[in-house]
């Protein structure tokens, strides 16, 4: 959004319904990326103990269902107003395809949060009185909860971001033609695919973290290294993954289907044969023009189309009103994020290596990497999320609705402010809640023995 | 298929009202009934494994209206915007305040979020209530659809109504003198001797006021709306539900007495979702009345999604349907009976 005349930027009310859903979803994704990664892994945990008949994996997954637990209240409280804001801020939106994404959006209600909800009050609090392999299904199915929840609302952002399977009504609103095709749409897919793994980095990564504090600190070093092995062994299949194939066949897609986006994400100002990748610099929209580049030449044609010859769109293919704004900030999201990817391959591959090796307990640079690197995996599918959302402006569903027609005109700026400040300050309070319960379950660490969730020492009443 | 999406919303929703409702009665009266600290944990953990699913019905609901009925979803989210956001900090703060509570054995930590969860569950029950009367009273839509309602305006239901008027307002009464007693039945069930004594005193006590509540409400609602008995009169076998409203009523008040804790708590649903469904039946085909003179009221006819839609929808609907209340009857059989301190958790 540019200034306009008369108006100050903050009462600008798309801006804000902007920042409002903005704001609201990236701190709502900062908790399920953390429990859809960590409900794999805790299946993983689970299976050991049940198949080596190992103790130890069994604590180490109570105590991650008391870190889960906490991060899926979050995710819950936070993630009901997504849905309301459909509505609320974006009605004009909602009154033209609901009669798409709205079938996504029920879905994820119906088959995903009752089958979580039931079977997450059974996880935490049943093991006393379910047997190892119902408390193991118990966790099997929170995590296919989770992992179904991801789809559908995948499911939803994907058809914003490439429509498929409608058909527009008379009245200027659209219509699913065929249920199959908006689920098996090939970018929810891929954007899936690619997300998913994002979030089995965040899980890995945060479980490495605890694990290598509690081996450099040689406090339940035992459970610290069983969490560093199975999240380091997690996480160097995810973040590979993550690269190749997701991030590649993703980027492929995106290159034909949002040919602008892909530009502004590259900084691609004109069209070239041989384009090159900028792998840092400072993109000015007013020149066109990258400040202090550092590019490797040809590298982007040959990512895009397997040849260092091909002509890659730049901006200049498409009009001004069709490029995706902020410019900057898209470009430094992309970055950001693919950055942080290659980073966490080369770590993990690193790690690895040590573990593979038998050297990694004893190698406590390696351990400090694991330690310091866990806030990292947040900054990186923050960014992809923002690399997604912004690359679709001007539009809101691609193509089809631009995103100023799509919010609700009904609600004032200034309401939308109010609503805005709301939640931040809620947010604020949750955080520090949320800080300080985080930080007394690590410091009391696993326990030890027979203690099966649900007992004395693990006041959780999560259901 | 607008016949049936209708009722399929109006019975999720009433699911939602029935069983949350239980949770935030438990949070409006466990700080006026519990004496000990024992006393408010059994309170707490009576709902503890079962509100978050509760909440679920809430936000299935919603996504079918949005599928079913979007610009109806679209229309009332926004109008009613200032409400709904208060509704979800109040969601929030209720949610957070159940869970967090019993994380660290502190008197002050414990107090606080005490206080937060009776203030959120009762505020959200007045919401709650004056959601549906405002359904009910109609909004100022316009041409386009839309409308837009400020929390108050002069308290009056005129043509540029408030959210909250008198009328609202003794609809938010309503269900919080309701869902107060749904939580007290629920307890009932849940707990055993001085606490049970003193929940189904209170009901014994509130029931009066209950009675009275209900009966100004509908006649209010006839007040305030004159076509509200349209279709009664249409189909006057309809005038079997506020019949069956009163004879729950009259069934609260019964059992309690008897101590027949389990059937005064069923009579307790049957009195919510009698009303629901009386207010349903008084609002089809409409889904938001207009409360002018310009008569563009949101119908099932005029929000409605595309056949296919609706059609594909019926079946997954009808599975996701089964398999959720396989869901609850084992969580509910998995957790019932009277709850108690030994062994901590859950574990009864």
């Amino acid at each position: 959004m540019m200034f306009r005349r008369g108006q100050s930027l903050l009462m600008d009310a798309l801006l804000l319904h902007r920042l409002h859903f903005a704001f609201t979803v990236t701190y709502h994704y900062l908790f399920p990326q953390l429990t859809m990664g960590l409900a794999l892994l805790i299946v993983v945990l689970k299976t050991v103990a049940l198949v080596r008949h190992n103790e130890r994996y069994n604590e180490a997954a109570r105590f991650w269902a008391k870190i889960f637990a906490l991060n899926f209240l979050i995710g819950v409280v936070t993630g009901i107003p997504m849905e309301f804001q459909f509505g609320t801020n974006w009605a004009q939106f909602s009154r033209t395809t609901g009669g798409v994404i709205g079938q996504p959006l029920a879905m994820e209600g119906v088959f995903s949060f009752f089958l979580e909800s039931a079977f997450l009050g059974l996880f935490l609090f049943g093991e006393k009185r379910l047997s190892p392999w119902a408390h193991w299904a118990s966790a099997f199915l929170v995590f296919v909860g989770s992992w179904i929840s991801g789809f559908f609302i995948i499911v939803t952002n994907a058809w914003m971001q490439h429509p498929v399977a409608y058909s527009v009504l008379p009245n200027g609103s659209f219509e699913v033609t065929s249920f199959w095709w908006l689920l098996m749409n090939p970018w929810a897919l891929l954007q899936y695919a690619h997300n998913m793994s994002g979030a089995v980095i965040t899980g890995a990564f945060v479980m490495c973290s605890v694990g290598a504090f509690y081996i450099l600190e040689n406090r339940f070093a035992e459970h610290g290294r069983i969490f560093v092995r199975v999240g380091v062994i997690a996480g160097v299949i995810a973040c590979v993954t993550q690269i190749f194939p997701t991030g590649d066949l993703h980027g492929r897609y995106l290159a034909q289907h949002q040919p602008a986006s892909i530009a502004a994400m590259e900084g691609l100002f004109s069209s070239q044969a041989g384009a090159p990748i900028v792998l840092m610099g400072q993109p000015d929209e007013a020149t066109q023009s990258i400040d202090n580049p550092i590019v490797v030449n040809n590298l982007l044609s040959f990512l895009i189309y397997g040849t260092t010859r091909a002509e890659v769109k730049g901006l200049d293919q498409f009009p001004r009103d069709q490029w995706p704004s902020p410019l900057p900030l898209l470009f430094y999201s992309y970055h950001i994020m693919a950055g942080l990817g290659t980073y966490f391959a080369l770590l993990m591959l690193l790690e690895a290596l040590l573990l593979w090796r038998g050297k990694l307990f004893e190698t406590r640079w390696a351990l400090w990497l694991l330690l310091l690197s866990f806030p990292l995996p947040y900054i990186a599918n923050t960014a992809g999320w923002m690399t997604a959302e912004i690359g679709r402006q001007p539009w809101l569903v691609y193509g089809l609705i631009r995103t100023s027609d799509g919010y609700s005109k009904n609600v004032s700026a200034g309401n939308t402010l109010f609503t805005l400040l709301g939640f931040m300050g809620m947010y604020t309070v949750l955080s520090i809640l949320f800080i300080i319960l985080v930080y007394r379950t690590v410091s009391e660490g696993p326990s030890t023995g027979n203690r099966p969730l649900g007992t004395k020492t693990t006041p959780l009443t999560m259901a | 298929m607008g016949f049936i999406w209708f009722w399929i919303v109006a019975v999720m929703l009433a699911a939602y009202v029935v069983l949350d409702g239980f949770d935030l009665g438990v949070g409006i009266l466990h700080s006026l009934l519990a004496r000990s600290e024992p006393e408010r944990q059994i309170m707490l953990r009576s709902i503890g494994p079962v509100w978050d699913g509760n909440e679920v019905w809430l936000l299935a609901g919603g996504g079918t209206l949005y599928f079913a009925f979007p610009a109806l979803y679209a229309s009332a989210f926004s109008g009613f915007y200032l409400a709904l956001m208060i509704v979800l900090w109040l969601l929030i703060l209720r949610g957070a305040s159940i869970e967090l509570r019993m994380h660290i054995d502190d008197g002050l930590w414990r107090s606080f979020f005490d206080g937060l969860f009776f203030f959120s569950s009762l505020l959200l029950a007045v919401f709650f209530g004056a959601a549906l009367a405002n359904v009910i009273r109609g909004v100022p839509l316009r041409e386009d659809g839309y409308f837009f309602l400020p929390l108050w305006t002069d308290w009056r239901v005129g043509p540029q109504p408030g959210i909250l008027d008198w009328y609202t307002v003794i609809g938010g009464v309503v269900a919080l003198v309701a869902l107060a007693i749904h939580g007290a039945l629920y307890l009932a069930v849940k707990t055993e001797g001085d606490l049970q004594a003193r929940v189904r005193t209170f009901v014994r006590r509130s029931w009066i006021v209950l009675l009275a509540i209900t009966v100004i409400s509908l006649i209010a609602t006839i007040a305030v709306r004159a076509d509200t008995l349209t279709n009664y009169y249409a189909y006057p076998v309809a005038f079997v539900i506020p019949v069956a409203v009163l004879g729950s009523l009259g069934g609260i008040l019964y059992f309690c007495r008897r101590e027949a804790d389990r059937n005064a708590f069923a009579s307790s649903c049957a009195y919510l979702s009698t009303m629901l469904v009386g207010a349903a039946v008084s609002l089809y085909p409409r889904l938001l009345p207009s409360s002018n003179d310009l008569g563009h009221d949101i119908t099932v006819q005029n929000s409605i999604s595309g056949p296919y839609a609706l059609r594909v929808g019926l079946a997954w609907w009808a599975f996701g349907m089964v398999l959720a209340i396989v869901y609850f009857v084992v969580t509910y059989r998995m957790f019932r009976g009277k709850v108690n301190l030994d062994g901590g958790g859950y574990g009864h």
